[in-house]
């Protein structure tokens, strides 16, 4: 546990000091809305564009996002350190994906409200929204490590990374979209179907959390 | 009730859909087919080479008995 | 000893494929009943629909491969998976090159977005696709077989996933799905059946014949090299 707090305080102490990862995160998400606003020339959304426009871009977000999470780690030699020191694995993973899951939500903290200014007539539909980011922030974090940490031990690993990881995602990009989709729609928020995306969120993330913590000591052996 | 051409085109469909899976599998073949030229085109260069040494002293030996065979020849006429 | 046993069974398979295969489709022209509802087309249904059940049924049994290899280390299991895959995403191109000719005949568009089966399909056949560059981008021989199992197990896991969402992203407009066998009668069920056990066989014995090639190969690959240091 201290071992897993140790890593994480790294992970995330090294981001505010050198910030390389949240600001271009966001600042990609904040020019994804500006082209949407452009692009669909429309003064406010509402429904399944609404969900989808905000979903593709979070989702473009986060592939940048992960691309980085390994980098620095392996050009640094960080990787060769945590295999030397006498821990388990699998904190590193837990580590990793908690790491990964804060950046996305600080991300989605910033993101969010922007496109709410943008494009929402109603901010009432973001608050059960919320607990939806989060969920699919967990299963993107959890096949986020775990494909991230393959692609930067190969020689393409810009590329390989969200390859593997846009397919891979699609029962997130779902779930989101389709909870999205009733949430901000244009007569308030309606809860038809929130129950279903919440347990398909849920099933997603516990699935591949259970895999990357089976399966992350392979990753790491040499 | 359907009218003849839809069962024709009907067919024609299922006849390519059949065709297609069938074309997939020529090609799977084929390839398939290439990897075991490869093959025995290596088991052919081992084998020479397994013999190459062995059967080059074989032939030097045979070689030599055949130049004494002759010089005791010509000694004995 | 080993391998001349290995080629009498692959033999003997091979040969229970071919007769599966002649007597299921035999059966699915000319004893199966043409379908009320859709005609002649709903022939491709004895084809399309064991190709895309053998196709996932082997991207579950490369999952189970992987998951030997990663626990045992044995590179065996790592090619087993790797062949296993390989069959599936050809069966998988196959699956969608006959869907998209199903859906041209009975709707009479090349591709329909709202049958949820056949986008279900193609996303998992889009993620496996990725298996080949994924191999290829890792140079060590053992870390890449260690990461093509693991993403065999991610990919293994994520199948059954995928449909659940799909599926569940369509209100269940569409009653008419390709994959209703369930709903068959039984003189449909049965050549059907028989088609798919053939497929399956026929999925065995590609999966065997590749792997028996490959082992010849590296068989090969360890004779020139032995011979090479005693020369």
């Amino acid at each position: 546990m201290t071992a897993f707090a140790a890593l994480l305080r790294k992970d995330l102490r090294v981001e505010l000091r050198t910030l390389r990862s949240l600001p271009a995160m966001a600042l990609f998400a904040v020019t994804t809305f500006v082209i949407f606003r452009f692009g669909l020339d429309r003064e406010q959304l509402e429904g399944e564009l609404a969900a989808g426009v905000l979903v593709a871009t979070l989702l473009f977000a986060a592939l940048l996002a992960i691309n980085r999470l390994f980098v620095a780690e392996r050009e640094e030699g960080g990787f060769d350190l945590v295999r030397l020191a006498p821990i388990d694995r699998t904190v590193l993973f837990a580590a990793k994906a908690s790491a990964l899951a804060i950046y996305l939500t600080v991300l989605e903290l910033i993101a969010v409200p922007i496109f709410a200014l943008f494009f929402l007539d109603s901010v009432e539909g973001l608050i059960p929204l919320a607990l939806v980011l989060l969920l699919a922030n967990l299963g993107l974090a959890a096949t986020g490590t775990v494909i991230s940490t393959i692609a930067t031990m190969s020689s393409a690993r810009d590329l390989l990374a969200p390859l593997i990881l846009l397919p891979l995602l699609v029962p997130l990009v779902i779930a989101t979209a389709g909870a999205g989709e009733h949430l901000l729609a244009a007569d308030g928020p309606d809860y038809g179907r929130f129950g279903t995306w919440l347990a398909l969120l849920g099933l997603y993330d516990s699935v591949f959390l259970l895999v990357g913590y089976a399966t992350f000591d392979f990753l790491l052996e040499d | 009730m359907i009218p003849f051409a839809a069962i024709d085109s009907a067919e024609g469909y299922v006849a390519g859909a059949y065709l297609v899976f069938l074309l997939l599998l020529l090609i799977y073949v084929a390839i398939m087919a290439s990897k075991l030229q490869r093959i025995q085109r290596e088991l052919r260069s081992l084998g020479e080479l397994a013999e190459s040494p062995r059967g080059s002293d074989v032939g030097r030996v045979r070689e030599r008995e055949e130049r004494i065979e002759s010089v005791r020849e010509e000694a004995r006429r | 000893m080993a391998t001349a046993l290995g080629s009498i069974t692959l033999r003997r398979l091979a040969a229970t494929t071919v007769a599966l295969l002649a007597v299921g489709y035999a059966l699915a022209f000319f004893a199966a009943p043409e379908d009320a509802d859709q005609g002649y087309i709903q022939k491709i249904f004895y084809l399309h629909v064991p190709l895309a059940t053998c196709a996932l049924i082997g991207f579950m049994v490369a999952a189970v491969h992987a998951i030997r290899h990663l626990r045992s280390g044995d590179p065996v299991h790592d090619a087993r998976a790797y062949v296993s895959i390989h069959i599936s995403v050809i069966f998988g191109l196959a699956v969608l090159a006959t869907g998209a000719i199903w859906a041209k005949g009975s709707w009479g568009v090349w591709w329909e977005w709202k049958e949820p089966t056949l986008v279900s399909f193609l996303i998992v056949f889009l993620l496996y696709a990725t298996y080949y560059p994924l191999r290829y981008a890792i140079e060590d021989r053992d870390r890449q077989a260690r990461y093509a199992s693991v993403f065999a197990i991610t990919a293994g896991a994520f199948v059954p996933l995928n449909f659940l969402a799909v599926r569940l992203a369509e209100p269940l407009i569409h009653p008419r799905t390709f994959s209703s066998a369930g709903g068959l009668p039984d003189s449909m069920l049965f050549p059907f059946l028989v088609c798919l056990v053939g497929m399956a066989a026929l999925w065995a014995t590609l999966v065997w014949f590749e792997l028996d090639s490959k082992r010849t190969s590296g068989d090969l690959a360890r004779i020139r090299r032995a011979l090479e240091v005693t020369a």
